[in-house]
């Protein structure tokens, strides 16, 4: 057994030699050299010049050569297809071979050969083996139909081999059960319309007994096809559950894992009164736990699931602390995956415990797991209260240890726990303060400053410190800019006689020197607050900050609702829907869990409220970084403050003028100061406004514009909703309506950055819907959305993307892509946008077709408090593209005979009767697809009273 | 599902390659290679997103196991199949080396063939693999044969054929258990667990019907409550029962049936297998116990003194004791003395290495070093890893007691009586650490 001699031959002519002697007579050098061919072909050198060689040596009874050869014409047939042809009658005999085994080797390969011309020959073998009397062929076949859908899906379903392979459902053996459902689940998943599994009780009932006998790998794929059926009531539901956990102390991890999707999302269908409800969650916890002792890897795909299992239902495993302690030995991976779950467990009960090991974490080598476990520790401080003097004394015993990045993330970290808890632990500030100089990264940096600010009056030498930061203002990073220039001002409004000089020394380097309009604005924003009215910045600046919540880093609900649905998957492992990294339309199918059931459920909305909250708590989540940003969002830039107009060259700043009467407003707290009667504007004041003006005004002008382009068109356009709010999007908010401008649809959008962070990489998907609206284009954001930014983007829209029916039919499912995440939004479309310029029937055909549809499928509405005219409405809902066929007076009514027609070639008819001075009017719609009835009803109603 | 399979040297040099789905192409192996093993920093995550595509790797030795895929698999499947592979290869030709692996390419592509199949997994229990692959090819094999390798393949079974003989119907029972600790300077437990193994080796005779019984908390107090004298049964199974946390199963076992009825019922594999895993938090029996005192005597000198004392019966001997007492990066020379045992300094693996053969329960052994450090100014304070120790007991520390084993097999006629049982325990240290 020297087998590895083959690796090494690298001499010319190699190929020529390997050709002798694969066409050598003796059957030892035949096997000989096709081994060298295999070994060659594996390190990748090019060897399909030997094709036919190697396929000589096909006819062979020798086994473990057929084998060899087949390995070769899976990895060449394609290149070389007409040579190929050439073994189809080898595979086609051996499926006839009275050894199972060898039958099954072939129609197993020749699934793998991707070659449209064998493809064919494929098709009769295939067929006889998906019926074979042993079931290893037929286990065999039935991923082999799997193979050849990934080939040629018409094909499949044109043979009908789809039906054959529902039947195996209800083979006999095990094995032949379970490789039938991981075929079906792949085919189904690339038609998630189709009723291909067609779960219901019977069906479930034979996979529950297939579950019982099968491999560990078939339990695998019959877990994974349970999981997608939704029970039709909390008893099925239950009994499905039932007959799962015991799967929950299988040794393979992949089984637990799966056992444990199952139970997750059938337990939202079980009212949590119920008794069994409670027994399955304790059943829960003990197999999580042990996942922890298996190999590293799968550790920490276990730990990765844990985490969101945790998010979902903390109650799980809310007494299993310690073994999510780190061991010295384990993976980095591992440490970082526990405490991160750590922290979400962490509560009143088990902080002493968690405390005493984050300091020991805090002392080990790996620099990020040190700066993970530092801010573990402050994040114990703001989570739970009564541990949050010892967490700060912990974090100033770390920051002695003068270790850089150590006192970085320990500064980073206490800025949170002094937002979290105002007025008391001020006192370590003066810590703080010693280690200023060894502060170099920007977070770190940008959170000592926004603690001097914060603190300035108790900290006697605040401006010189804030001075020092000053000197090398341009070399500093946005975050560190933003977070001085707002420090300085506080100070200055708590310390306004010491620190004038400071401050105009900053408003001037933030609104002439930088050329970040962030910076810029803000900058202008204090200097004219300051200027205008001293007591309400005070009030702006200094105002009440809104608490910080507990829990950072969740998983936006939705989000982790659908990865919940993949749990054991790719997907749970990054965090991320399967759309994030997974090409094409395979396993993009939207997943959510069942609905949770109503009973005493009502008191919290599931849906929305972050599930790590207990019920009725709403707590905000803290933003990345920063936080004052926050306190200016409210502020109104729109009108231009009344002042003289002056030279926008002239900037020098007159500090006594800056302060002027405001300064006394601002010592003395009367009421009186408030009105800026005895506050004369300084003429810098004026610079903003004049810049503001002409921007503002040309701002106006854009906006007149585009809701002249509106109106100009006719198709009635819906003002923007809000479609996707910040608080559910990490800042980015989307509001946005629907277009249809002379034959094209678009989707008007607006974006706007909330969050602090900027925003690039944009991108939109639609769903699947039902008229196969599409993005015609991707989704051009030109510039990063900075923070507070809004941008206006036409996004055209074409039909032609696949086709879904939705409920309500005019859903449409959105994802937004940005560099910060994946948001989801649904919204409804407006039907008229669907109506296309050529809707108008002719009389004839009108009278015909409207007599041709049935009674039944004519649908009849009120459109009231609509006051026009018949010749009103017609030309209103023209420009629509709702086109009148004909017009009758009949009994002093006026009756409009319309047809309007759908992208997809939906005809419907309309009759819509107007009674003058009768303020509504009646509408008879008929259409061969009722169902879009109700819609156009809706369209008509929107464009007749706009 | 799973696209392909590598696996490479540690040099990153391919030495099998099968690809079993279209969308991975060759130059996935390739960007594996690059961007993993010739990757500059440690590896963070044994799952690796490139270019949309992922990569799943395990370690054996310095060989690396890759598969690859492009769509949302099952992760915690891919890893538990990395492993399988892993076993089966080593039941076929030892240990996973290059040497090996290059030895037996062919063998293993035939076996990739077999045990995954468009990426998904197939029967990997070697016992029935070993049937129908070997290194010889298939002999001529009977009608009978075939059916009967491809029902076992398939088969409910799929572990064990049919008509097995022994002459002697002998059964081997290993309790393996590994203790694990994690203690304070102090003393205090912070963290505590067994981890242990029931390893059985089975040659009987036909398909016997196994029912395996512990001293399971739960089954004793279910049979106390059944009983007239219950408060007698209960003192004993007090004392006698242990609290199983979780504990999970070979596949032959009956899941269901543990689940309904907390029996262990089964049709065990021929030869060797591990028929369940469990683990225990509850009423431990620490071994040993390990006292630490460290000192520091100016910033060029340690003190350590470290006593050990065992804790289980006088007539029992604990073997092949090792106490590894970590020392600074930074020692210069390390002076040891012991009572009992060997002791030595190894500079390489910055640790003091104490080994002692055996012990007896009850006892208690000390050492005592001075350290020197060299002079640094090296501002990090030393991390002081924990003291580890191994040591092997002949007793179960979670206290687990097999009570029975019983085997029926109808057919043949051998009862339960004519088994041979062996039953041994061994405790062994897992990660046993004390800080200190």
């Amino acid at each position: 057994m020297t087998d590895s001699k083959y690796f090494t031959t690298t001499k010319k002519g190699e190929i020529f030699e390997l050709k002798a002697e694969l066409n050598s007579d003796k059957k030892e050098k035949k096997k000989e050299a096709v081994k060298k061919v295999i070994a060659s072909m594996t390190v990748g050198k090019d060897v399909s010049a030997l094709f036919p060689d190697v396929v000589n040596c096909m006819q062979t009874d020798n086994l473990e050569l057929k084998k060899l050869v087949y390995l070769y014409l899976m990895n060449y047939a394609k290149s070389q297809p007409d040579m190929a042809i050439m073994a189809v009658n080898t595979f086609v005999k051996d499926c006839e071979d009275p050894n199972p085994l060898i039958r099954a080797l072939a129609v197993r390969t020749m699934g793998c050969i991707r070659v449209d011309k064998i493809t064919e020959y494929l098709c009769e073998p295939l067929r006889k083996c998906l019926k074979d009397e042993d079931p290893y062929v037929r286990k065999t076949a039935a991923v082999c139909v799997a193979k050849l859908h990934d080939i040629n899906a018409q094909l499949v379903e044109d043979q009908g081999f789809l039906d054959t392979l529902k039947d195996l459902i209800s083979d006999s053996n095990p094995m032949v059960v379970a490789n039938a459902v991981a075929a079906l689940s792949e085919i189904a998943e690339s038609h998630p319309s189709s009723n291909l599994l067609d779960l219901n009780p019977q069906s479930i009932n034979k996979l529950l007994t297939a579950l019982n006998e099968c491999t560990e790998w078939g339990q695998i794929f019959i877990l994974d096809c349970l999981a997608n059926y939704m029970p039709k009531d909390d008893r099925e539901a239950q009994s499905i559950c039932e007959r799962v956990t015991p799967r929950l102390s299988h040794a393979n991890s992949a089984v637990v894992l799966s056992a444990v999707k199952v139970l997750m999302k059938f337990m939202e269908m079980l009212s949590k009164d119920l008794d069994y409800y409670g027994t399955l969650l304790k059943k829960l916890a003990p197999p999580l736990v042990t996942l922890l002792s298996a190999e590293p890897e799968l550790q920490y795909v276990a730990l990765r699931n844990i985490n969101l299992i945790v998010q979902k239902r903390p109650e799980i495993l809310k007494h299993e602390m310690k073994v999510f302690f780190v061991k010295y030995n384990d993976p980095i991976y591992v440490k970082l995956e526990k405490l991160d779950i750590m922290i979400r467990l962490a509560s009143q009960a088990n902080i002493a415990q968690v405390l005493a090991e984050l300091k020991e974490y805090a002392t080990e080598v790996d620099v990020d797991f040190v700066r993970k476990a530092v801010r573990a520790i402050g994040r114990c401080a703001i989570k739970v209260e009564q541990s949050a003097e010892r967490c700060v004394s912990t974090l100033l015993d770390l920051i002695q240890t003068k270790v850089n990045y150590v006192v970085q993330e320990a500064i980073v970290v206490i800025k949170d726990i002094f937002r979290k808890y105002p007025n008391k632990y001020e006192s370590v500030i003066a810590t703080l303060c010693e280690n200023l100089d060894s502060l170099d990264e920007p977070e770190a940096r940008a959170a000592m400053i926004w603690i001097v600010g914060e603190y300035a009056e108790r900290i006697d030498n605040a401006d010189e410190l804030l001075e020092s930061f000053l000197e090398g203002f341009h070399d500093e990073s946005t975050q560190v800019q933003l977070q001085l220039l707002t420090a300085i001002v506080k100070l200055f409004l708590k310390k306004p006689t010491e620190t004038q000089e400071l401050v105009q020394q900053v408003l001037s380097l933030a609104t002439q020197d930088s050329d970040n309009p962030d910076l810029r604005d803000r900058g202008y924003i204090y200097w004219r607050l300051l200027s205008t009215d001293p007591v309400a910045a005070k009030e702006v600046v200094l105002a009440e900050k809104p608490l910080i919540s507990e829990e950072t880093d969740l998983i936006e609900p939705t989000l982790l609702d659908e990865l919940i649905c993949y749990i054991g998957t790719l997907a749970s492992v990054y965090h991320k829907p399967p759309s994030a990294f997974v090409e094409g339309g395979r396993g993009v199918v939207h997943k959510s869990l069942p609905p949770r059931t109503a009973s005493s459920e009502s008191a919290e909305s599931p849906e929305t409220a972050p599930t790590g909250a207990p019920p009725g708590e709403q707590p905000d989540v803290i933003p990345a970084q920063g936080d004052l940003l926050g306190d200016l969002l409210n502020l109104d830039l729109g009108p231009p403050v009344s002042g003289p107009p002056l030279a926008t060259s002239s900037v020098q700043m007159g500090a006594v003028d800056l302060l002027g009467g405001g300064l006394d407003s601002l010592m003395g707290d009367e009421p009186e100061g408030i009105g800026g009667t005895n506050f004369v504007a300084p003429p810098t004041a004026a610079v903003p406004a004049n810049l503001g003006a002409p921007i503002g005004s040309g701002l106006s002008d854009l906006f007149d514009l585009t809701s002249g382009v509106g109106t100009l068109s006719g198709s009635y356009v819906a003002p923007k909703a809000v479609w996707l709010p910040a608080m559910k999007a990490k800042g980015l908010e989307i509001s946005g309506t629907f277009t249809r401008q002379v034959g094209s649809i678009s989707m008007d959008l607006q974006l706007t950055n909330k969050a602090l962070q900027v925003m690039t990489d944009f991108a939109i998907q639609f769903n699947r819907n039902s008229f196969g609206l599409a993005p015609a284009a991707p989704l051009q954001v030109h510039a990063p959305l900075s923070p507070n930014q809004t941008v206006e983007i036409s996004l055209p829209l074409s039909t032609v993307g696949s086709v879904m029916k939705m409920e309500p039919l005019n859903n449409l499912q959105v994802a937004v892509k940005n560099n910060i995440d994946v948001f989801y939004f649904s919204t409804l479309y407006p039907l008229h946008i669907l109506f296309v310029e050529d809707g108008k029937m002719d009389r004839q055909m009108f009278l015909a077709t409207w007599k041709d549809i049935p009674n039944e499928n004519e649908a009849q509405f009120q459109i009231r408090d609509c006051p026009l005219n018949a010749e009103a409405a017609s030309s209103k809902l023209q420009s629509s593209n709702i086109f009148t066929v004909a017009k009758r007076n009949v009994e002093g009514q006026d009756m409009l005979y319309q047809s309007l027609k759908l992208t997809n070639g939906i005809w419907v008819l309309a009759e819509l009767r107007i009674q003058p001075g009768n303020p509504s009017c009646t509408l008879s719609l008929k259409c061969r697809a009722p169902e879009v009835s109700q819609h156009v009803y809706q369209a008509y109603e929107t464009i007749l009273k706009n | 599902m799973i696209g392909g399979l590598f696996i490479y040297n540690h040099k990153g040099e391919v030495l099998i390659s099968r690809v079993y789905r279209d969308d991975i192409g060759r130059n996935a192996v390739d960007a594996f290679r690059v961007n993993v093993i010739h990757a500059r920093q440690q590896v963070r995550s044994p799952v690796t997103n490139i270019a949309r595509t992922s990569f799943f790797h395990v370690k054996r030795s310095n060989i690396w196991l890759a598969a690859v895929t492009k769509q949302n698999v099952n992760a915690a499947m891919v890893f538990e199949f990395l492993y399988k592979m892993c076993d089966v290869m080593a039941a076929y030709f030892g240990k996973i080396s290059e040497e090996n692996i290059k030895n037996n390419f062919v063998l293993i592509y035939e076996l990739l063939d077999e045990i995954l199949d468009f990426g998904y997994p197939q029967n990997s229990e070697t016992g029935a693999l070993k049937t129908f692959i070997t290194q010889q090819g298939i002999k001529s094999q009977t009608k009978e044969e075939q059916s009967q390798i491809t029902s076992q393949v398939t088969g409910q079974i799929g572990w064990r054929r049919e008509g097995i003989k022994y002459r002697r119907n002998e059964l081997f029972l290993d309790v393996l258990e590994s203790v694990n600790l994690l203690m304070s300077p102090q003393g205090q437990v912070l963290s505590a667990h067994v981890s242990g193994r029931v390893v059985m080796k089975s040659y009987l005779s036909g398909m016997p019907e196994c029912k395996f019984g512990m001293n399971d908390k739960i089954v004793i107090e279910k049979q106390g409550k059944g009983t007239a004298d219950e408060t007698s049964k209960r003192c004993l199974s007090g004392k006698q029962s242990i609290a199983i946390d979780d504990c999970t199963f070979h596949q032959c076992v009956r899941l269901s049936k543990f689940d309904s009825e907390r029996s262990i019922s089964f049709i065990p594999p021929d030869g060797e297998f591990e028929l369940m895993r469990y683990r225990t938090t509850k009423d431990i029996i620490l071994p040993f116990r390990v006292i630490p005192l460290v000192r520091e005597v100016g910033r060029t000198k340690l003190e350590v003194k470290v006593v050990i004392k065992s804790n289980f019966k006088p007539s029992l001997l604990a073997q092949k004791i090792e106490v590894r007492i970590p020392t600074p990066l930074n020692t210069s020379g390390v002076q040891v003395i012991c009572m009992k045992g060997k002791a030595k300094y190894k500079a390489s693996e910055n640790a003091i290495v104490w080994k002692i053969k055996r012990m007896a329960g009850m006892k208690e052994s000390q050492i005592s070093a001075e350290i020197e450090l060299l002079p640094t100014n090296d501002k990090k304070k030393w991390a002081r890893p924990p003291i580890s120790m191994n040591f092997e007991v002949p007793f179960a520390p979670s206290g687990l007691k097999v009570r029975y084993l019983k085997v029926f097999e109808p057919k043949l006629n051998y009862s339960d009586h004519d088994v041979i049982k062996w039953v041994r325990y061994i405790g062994r240290s897992g990660i046993y650490e004390t800080r200190c």
